[in-house]
């Protein structure tokens, strides 16, 4: 057998394991709670006979493998049981729900994946120069940025008609040049050389500053409402209507992810490009983008996979935040209210479909990677 | 080329140089805070007035905590610097305070997912064998489902509230720690001096404290900021959700959620606590660029 083939089937057998592993966690989850399910969420003063009925509901009066298989098996064929609170099927109540949360996530994937990549390439080959670190500052910021604060900083913009002042952006914009430009000349002056572009800089820097503090010039930015603050969508709204409608969550996805995949594509090309055979090839001569095409780009896509990969992964998280704000009607908002009404049987369904699409990500990632890998296409 | 390594001379200065080295500890910090970036420097202030604003917190507030001094949603004033949040409670003492109770819970949860990770992390390197392959299982298991997703689950059976929340958090987070504390520990354990003590007839506990710890330190302290960042996130949007640090208790998160209904107002009030989350983790991403950065030496 190709060694690709046989690597690539050991690791979708990993991940089938690792999804059932995965399933008896979350199917066992209740048998770790210390003290009864039905207590607990039924209260102290609930009566013997309530607590007997709803454990015979739940199935708690049956063995946890007998239980776990029989969920399973209803897993299987699409059917997650019956929900806690509104006794209403689970099926029915994922079902919609799942096609919104997968349109919202591949949305911002669309938007996000090329432009964190692009961006993360140009970062890694002009590395140290201005350019790097305007990307470095402002990805590292928006990693720390909480998913709610994007959120809402977009819906103030773009979805209140906020005005706002911008002299401040132009003071961010100063600060930087700021430092960038004294910066450049303290660089020059231990080199030797004095720099006018760097002193040029900082003095325009220094002047954005200083007119943001005392607020001489200022300019307001008129303001815009053009996307709704809450994206309700049904079955039935337009393809153009639902990109409209949830505009405003995709781009607060897409800045989130966008930061940490463009830093984790920065971080593997320089990885790359710090190799051994790319100096060999700088050094007999070759053309900067002959490289770039013949030896770092196909060595590029296996890390670049994984990095789009473990992002679109991290969107899952994100996703549950970002739909609770503009309260989008996705699977994400499903569990948060499941979780508080403590609606067991829905949060294990919901946690099922996160945590599989999750592992087969990385499955795919894992398996794109082995199948892209020079190394292996090519075995001496 | 050769004569380099051959050249006595050269091999004394190298065989002098650690303890050069250990005499000047203090000159090397100074250095390194004299040629820290911009960045590290404004995290570091940054990260300096949060704790000054969480020790005096009753001090710098005007009001009380839990205390309702006018109506609701009362516009910033005179009075009220900030204005007042839903049930009428000063919304600057409520910010100063959460600076106390946010960053403490985020701080304690940290440290305990930090001591259980690096503890069983230590162990794992040093036993290897049957104890290494069991926690490294366990820990692979619980990786693969998605953290706060994970953390949801545990909420849910286990019931929403502050105590529940810290040690979920500490126990999903310290999987990551032990990956880290595995792979440095793993480093360390090959080495001679670890051989030397094991031959010496050592225990496993003089081993983990004294021979690997001091030594995996400063990968540890850059991956601390880099957790607490995490963990103050995740606890953030917990709140955030409803089902992390419960009111009354001052929460950033929490007052984010209770306040959001303003921002279609076009009141910027509900983002001044998720600002001030924002900034908390800016700087110690900033100082842990600038630590993981001088640590990697000059491998960009």
């Amino acid at each position: 057998m190709h060694p690709i083939s046989k690597m690539a089937l050991q690791r979708l057998a990993l991940g089938l394991f690792t999804l059932f592993v995965v399933s008896i966690i979350i199917a066992g989850a209740v048998e770790f709670l210390p003290g009864d399910l039905a207590q607990e969420i039924l209260g102290q003063a609930a009566t013997p006979e309530a607590v007997a009925a709803f454990r015979a509901e739940v199935g708690l009066d049956k063995p946890p493998v007998e239980r776990y298989f029989s969920w399973l098996g209803g897993v299987a064929q699409g059917d997650f049981g019956v929900s806690l609170a509104t006794k209403r099927s689970i099926s029915d109540l994922i079902s919609a729900r799942l096609g919104n949360t997968l349109f919202l996530a591949g949305f911002a994937a669309v938007i996000a994946v090329p432009l964190a990549v692009t961006l993360g390439m140009l970062a890694a080959l002009y590395r140290n120069t201005w350019f790097d670190r305007l990307i470095n500052v402002s990805t590292l910021s928006s990693i720390s940025f909480p998913e709610f604060f994007v959120a809402y900083v977009l819906i103030l913009f773009l979805s209140v008609g906020y005005g706002f002042d911008a002299r401040w952006v132009l003071a961010l914009i100063g600060l930087f040049l700021l430092v960038e430009g004294f910066g450049a000349v303290k660089e020059g002056k231990r080199i030797g050389r004095f720099s006018v572009i760097g002193s040029i800089f900082g003095i325009i820097g220094l002047a954005l500053v200083v007119n943001a503090i005392f607020g001489w010039w200022n300019y307001n930015v008129g303001a815009v409402s053009a996307f709704p603050s809450i994206s309700n969508i049904s079955p039935d709204t337009p393809f153009g209507e639902r990109v409209h409608r949830s505009f405003l969550p995709a781009l607060t996805l897409t800045l989130v992810v966008t930061a940490h995949m463009m830093r984790m594509t920065r971080a593997s090309i320089i990885n790359l490009m710090a190799s051994p055979y790319i100096e060999m090839a700088r050094l007999k001569g070759m053309s900067p983008a002959r490289i770039i095409v013949k030896h770092a780009l196909p060595n590029a896509l296996a890390p670049i996979i994984n990095v789009i990969a473990v992002n679109l992964a991290f969107l899952i998280t994100g996703v549950v935040v970002v739909e609770v704000v503009f309260v989008y009607p996705g699977l994400g908002q499903l569990l948060v209210d499941s979780v508080s009404k403590r609606d067991i049987t829905v949060v294990q369904g919901c946690c099922l479909i996160f945590a599989a699409t999750y592992i087969l990500l990385n499955l795919t990632a894992d398996i794109l990677a082995i199948a892209t890998n020079p190394r292996l296409l090519h075995p001496k | 080329m050769a004569d380099a390594t051959n050249d006595p001379m050269a091999l004394s200065a190298d065989a002098e140089a650690p303890r050069v080295d250990q005499e000047s500890r203090w000159v090397t910090l100074r250095r390194a805070f004299r040629t820290a970036p911009m960045t590290a420097w404004f995290g570091m202030i940054v990260i300096l007035l949060y704790i000054l604003t969480a020790i005096f917190a009753p001090l710098l507030a005007p009001f009380g905590e839990k205390e309702i001094v006018g109506d609701a949603f009362d516009v910033p004033g005179e009075e009220f610097f900030l204005g007042t949040d839903q049930l009428g409670r000063d919304m600057l003492s409520r910010m100063i305070y959460a600076a106390r109770n946010t960053v403490g819970i985020a701080l304690v949860t940290t440290i305990l997912s930090f001591t259980l990770g690096s503890l069983l992390g230590m162990l794992a390197a040093v036993m290897g064998g049957w104890t290494d392959n069991i926690l490294s299982r366990i820990v692979d298991v619980l990786m693969s489902i998605p953290q706060l997703i994970f953390a949801l689950l545990l909420l849910t059976i286990l019931g929403a509230n502050v105590v529940n929340m810290i040690l979920v958090i500490a126990l999903l987070d310290s999987t990551r720690v032990y990956r880290l504390m595995r792979a440095v520990g793993m480093n360390i354990v090959v080495m001679d001096y670890v051989e030397a003590a094991k031959l010496r007839g050592e225990g496993l506990w003089w081993l983990i404290r004294k021979e690997i710890l001091p030594n995996a330190l400063a990968p540890l302290i850059a991956e601390f900021g880099l957790r607490f960042c995490f963990v103050f996130l995740t606890i953030a949007a917990l709140s955030f959700l409803g089902l992390g640090i419960q009111p009354p208790t001052a929460d950033w998160g929490t007052m984010v959620r209770d306040n959001a209904q303003l921002i279609t107002f076009g009141e910027i009030i509900p983002l001044y606590p998720a600002a001030a989350i924002a900034l908390l983790t800016i700087a110690v991403n900033f100082v842990v660029d600038w630590m993981l950065h001088r640590s990697s030496g000059l491998k960009e």
